[in-house]
């Protein structure tokens, strides 16, 4: 598994790269949303790879030491920032917006004008 | 206790002036007066105590790692010193209400006024250093908004700016200074440092410190040369140059020499650098004094000059010395504060401060002119006023300087040379504005104000004259205790009687006074040979500096921005490339050696589909739509990974994540541009694949390299505590999200919610006018089957999110996951029916439930504090719920819930503001349509 898992993550990525660095807003869009999705990957798989042991203590159970469930640190942080990037897309989607609509421009290259 | 509420009293007052405000200005200056009168009276109550010489001390531990306590002190010169705070501030807020404009949001005036107070008392109250350097800063952030009050006047802006640049720069020495000396006494409690005299002085670091120290208390005091602010903030309603520039402010500086002065004083550096800049500063700021024409800038470089005065009395490091400083902050307090409020009243009644216009006014103001002779009288040290006794006692001062062997007639003669033209300008101030003829009328006519601006006035200058008169039976007991703890041991002996006999100090002071008067009835040559000196000031220094520093940092923005967006992205991943690689040049790459998780048919199939749909994604440019859905398709299989590996609740997150975030798209793809600007040239296309590449292979190589090393978690805990003792739920990521890390995730729902309220903003005022006919267009929009279906799934969906929400706890589930899937059913509302159909059944606003989310959550974690533990510890606390069975943990829960209200509230708030401006759109342009020559659209 960590083979692939270490391509998905570095093609995630790269894939993002590329897609920002594109002149159009809209590819920019889809840029940011690999991008995160390629970090939350990252630190998904920092901690190892576990199959089939959900981080759910079974009622009344004594785990053993060491516990044989996935990591749930990475997962709750990883959880939170799911939804931040949701929330930090639809800024940046709505800034893009505005800018693009005041200065009447949809080249990223040639967005530098602050004043309308 | 009270020592507390005295301090806190002016803050907690801050609220009331702005609150009040529209119940009338009565009401403004009384929300401000009340605090300050009660702060006045505890302060008083102390008074028996702390003038029998006690310190009280009051402490709390705040930081205790840096040495931080939040510890109070009050001795013999704080009491003084707090006594004029908010004595004279009394005075100001009674005077001010009188002095400003009907129209001026008297409010805000006060707010500021009784946060500058706050500050000051801190300042003087504080037992520990670091305290007293943190509200030195509030004083300079408040003296900067009190002196820009008059925002609209850009020459108020700009000696505001030009304060807190000042005073600013010298906080932060200060604070320097502070730490060092911190360092050395082993603790940042005043006890210790004012104990620890000689470990201090003798230390290696003892100069740097004192240079820093001292950098801190002649920027705020206004000495040479960094006095040229002080007469640039006079552009400050007079009540604040009343308080800040006689009172308090500028005294922040002497009083931290006072303050120190056991600690710090007695050496020969000491004694150069305050006294020499003391001496220097009072005889060069008497000398500009006689030559200003504006009232308030003659009182400006008179008030520079006095505190000169006090400088080189604290400089001269002996006690005696000492104790006529303290005694001269006392009485500099009374008369300078009483001159700026008649120079104000002066002003408030003839409609100007210019010397050279005004005049003859004894008659139309007599009141005035009784209360400004005799406040100029105790300026100039006229004897029977306390002006004389402390100058008297100054000049015997500089007779006697150890240090000066040398050349013993330095002091003397500058220091009545200083006295000399004190008398001078005092002279002129009385003379010129009341004596002599007018040149022209003034701009009002001129008569008496009214007694509520004259009273506070009187006081001061009675003040003046009886401890003129009776100074040992008056100010005696509390000049003995100020200076007690300014000298920090027995007191030396000091006499405050009027006569001393035929002294060589008395024959200086006739010197003074005489030659004051000559040098006045000679004004007019005097002023005509100034006049052709060339200008060089302060000011002129300091504006040029700030030119520089400005327009260096126009010119490296404007070489690193050329405006490109992609520039900057490719520059930032350049160095981002650079310092990711040199680890792996240094070290070289290794493989871990963990074991790998055998792999089957179903990851590689899932894993194929993930690189061919990425890839289409990037590869897609027929049309937008494809590419997003290729886009869902990538979030969807990157769900499926996290449910193969062990992750049900991320997966769930992602899931739901992923429908809000293709419902974003395509709503935003009708407010982005729908024509792609032209593609890049293949040159650039190479460059950028080749970043991505690096980018990609080098991300690739670090997880890589991560996941084949052994594991080494701190989740083990997180493991072993989430059910018992301290979580009390079997899902342990949920538990994670509200308990073990709930500050992080309190963090989180605020930063969506800011951005829900951002994307509000931005769009609030952006919406595009309705066309003509788009009604028509809208009213067969929505299909039926889809509306018909959406309704009842509305009340199942959101049944769903709330079982989700509720299990949590025990399994997949929580307020994310809920709030997600509620989102999802609402906007679907939207969707199928239209908005109006579906805002007007929402009932209420969901940037309220976002709000109402994030103070849920708050306050429930707040409710620790009840039982004295940090904020969020979830604490134990059963319910029983009829139905739903019992629950434990119900802040928990509570908690949970004001996550799952943010999360609805903020991306309905997003979502519907974006569909909103979908609907504000014109449907259909036909010549829109017909420029749409690119592929890549909607």
């Amino acid at each position: 598994m960590e083979p692939l898992m270490a391509y998905v993550v570095g093609g995630l990525f790269a894939a993002s790269i590329y897609m920002i660095l594109r002149r159009s807003i809209v590819k920019l869009v889809i840029g940011l949303i690999l991008l995160s999705n390629a970090a939350n990957l990252l630190i998904f798989t920092a901690s190892g790879l576990t199959r089939g042991a959900p981080p759910l203590i079974p009622e009344g159970a004594q785990f053993p030491d060491p516990m044989p469930a996935a990591d749930p640190l990475p997962q709750a942080l990883i959880l939170t920032a799911i939804v931040i990037a949701f929330g930090v897309l639809a800024f940046a989607v709505v800034l893009i917006n505005r800018a693009y609509e005041i200065l009447g421009v949809d080249d990223l290259d040639l967005m530098k004008e602050t004043d309308a | 206790m009270s020592v507390l509420l005295i301090l806190m009293l002016p803050f907690v007052g801050i609220l009331l002036p702005p609150l009040l405000q529209r119940q009338g200005r009565l009401a403004a200056t009384l929300g401000a007066g009340i605090p300050t009168l009660l702060a006045f009276g505890l302060l008083m109550s102390l008074g028996p105590s702390v003038l029998a010489g006690e310190v009280l001390l009051a402490s709390r531990e705040w930081v205790p790692a840096m040495g931080l306590t939040a510890g109070l002190r009050v001795d013999g010169l704080g009491f003084l010193f707090a006594t004029m705070t908010l004595g004279i501030g009394l005075l100001v807020i009674t005077y001010a209400h009188f002095y400003m404009k009907k129209d001026d949001p008297l409010g805000r005036f006060y707010a500021y006024l009784l946060l500058f107070m706050g500050a000051m008392l801190g300042i003087v109250l504080s037992e520990n250093v670091l305290l007293m350097a943190l509200f030195w800063e509030i004083t300079s952030l408040s003296s900067f908004l009190l002196i820009g009050y008059s925002s609209h006047d850009s020459e108020a802006r700009r000696g505001a700016r030009m304060a807190l640049a000042i005073t600013g720069l010298g906080g932060f020495c200060l604070f320097a200074g502070l730490v060092v000396l911190g360092q050395i006494a082993g603790s940042y409690e005043l006890s210790v440092i004012l104990a620890s005299g000689d470990l201090i002085t003798s230390h290696d670091w003892y100069v740097p410190m004192l240079v820093l120290v001292l950098l801190g208390a002649f920027t705020k005091s206004a000495q040479f040369p960094f006095h040229f602010w002080l007469p640039n903030a006079m552009k400050a309603p007079t009540p604040v140059s009343a308080y800040l520039h006689s009172a308090t402010m500028v005294k922040a500086g002497v009083f931290l020499l006072a303050r120190l002065h056991p600690a710090l004083a007695g050496t020969s550096p000491w004694f150069f650098l305050v006294g020499g800049v003391g001496i220097a500063t009072m005889f060069f700021a008497a000398y500009v004094a006689f030559y200003r024409h504006d009232l308030k800038g003659l009182l400006a470089y008179s008030t520079i000059s006095h505190l000169g005065l006090i400088t080189a009395l604290f400089g001269f490091g002996t006690a005696g010395a000492a104790v006529v400083g303290v005694f001269h902050i006392m009485n500099h307090a009374a008369f300078k504060a009483s001159l700026f409020m008649t120079a104000g009243i002066i002003d408030h009644q003839t409609g100007t401060r210019d010397i050279r216009i005004l005049g003859g006014l004894r008659k139309a103001m007599p009141f005035t002119m009784v209360l400004a002779l005799l406040g100029s009288a105790a300026m100039a040290g006229i004897p029977l006023f306390n002006g004389f006794i402390s100058k008297e006692l100054f000049l015997k001062e500089t007779l006697d300087l150890p240090l000066m062997a040398g050349a013993p007639w330095v002091f003397p003669v500058v220091a009545t040379a200083g006295a000399l033209f004190s008398m001078a300008y005092s002279v002129r101030l009385v003379h010129g504005v009341f004596f002599k003829d007018p040149t022209e009328k003034t701009p009002k006519e001129a008569r008496d104000p009214s007694m509520g601006m004259l009273v506070p006035v009187g006081i001061l200058v009675a003040i003046c004259v009886i401890v003129g008169i009776a100074a040992e039976q008056t100010a005696g007991p509390l000049l003995a205790a100020a200076a007690g703890s300014t000298v920090g041991g027995e007191l030396p002996y000091y006499s405050l009687s009027l006569w001393h006999g035929f002294t060589l100090e008395l024959l200086m002071s006739a010197i003074a006074i005489g030659g004051g008067v000559v040098l006045y009835l000679q004004r007019a040559r005097l002023y005509e040979i100034a006049d052709r000196w060339p200008q060089l000031t302060g000011q002129m220094a300091f504006e040029k500096v700030q030119g520089l520093i400005l327009s260096f940092a126009e010119g490296l923005t404007a070489r690193l921005e050329n405006g490109s967006l992609q520039r900057y992205i490719v520059l930032l991943l350049g160095m981002a490339l650079v310092a990711g690689a040199l680890p792996f040049l240094e070290h070289g790459f290794v493989t871990g050696t963990a074991e790998l998780t055998p792999t089957n048919p179903v990851a590689i199939a899932v894993w194929a589909l993930l690189v061919v749909a990425t890839l289409a994604t990037v590869f897609t440019h027929r049309s937008r739509i494809t590419a997003i859905i290729c886009l869902s398709v990538v979030g969807l299989l990157i769900s499926i990974i996290f449910v193969y590996l062990s992750a049900p609740d991320l997966a769930l997150t992602q899931l739901s994540v992923e429908v809000v975030t293709i419902l974003l798209l395509l709503l935003a793809l009708f407010v982005l541009p729908k024509v792609a600007p032209p593609e890049s040239s293949t040159l650039r296309k190479i460059r950028d694949a080749t970043l991505a590449a690096i980018g990609g292979a080098g991300m690739g190589l670090i997880s890589w390299a991560v996941m084949t090393r052994p594991q080494d978690s701190i989740s083990d805990y997180y493991l072993e505590n989430a059910t018992y003792p301290v979580g009390g739920g079997t899902n342990v990521v949920n538990v994670i999200l509200v308990d073990f890390r709930g500050f992080d995730t309190l963090g989180e729902v605020a930063v969506l919610v800011l951005a829900a309220f951002g994307v509000y903003t931005m769009l609030r005022y952006a919406r595009h006018t309705h066309v003509e006919g788009v009604d028509d267009m809208a009213s067969d929009r929505y299909p039926v089957v889809l509306v018909s279906v959406s309704r009842p799934l509305l009340a199942l969906i959101l049944l769903m999110a709330l079982y989700i929400f509720l299990r949590g706890h025990y399994l997949p589930g929580g307020g994310f996951i809920g709030g997600l899937v509620a989102s999802v059913a609402l906007i679907l509302q939207y969707l199928a029916s239209g908005i109006d159909w579906a805002k007007e059944r929402m009932g209420v606003s969901f940037r309220y439930v976002a709000v109402a989310g994030v103070l849920l959550a708050t306050l429930s974690g707040g409710a620790a504090f009840l039982v004295e533990q940090p904020f969020l510890t979830m604490t134990l606390l059963g319910l029983k719920i009829p139905l739903v069975g019992e629950i434990d943990y119900v802040m928990t829960l509570l908690f949970d819930l004001g996550i799952f209200l943010a999360v609805v509230g903020g991306t309905m708030t997003i979502l519907s503001q974006l569909s909103h401006m979908q609907e504000d759109r014109e449907p259909f342009d036909e010549e829109a349509r017909a420029k749409e020559t690119d592929p890549w659209k909607p």
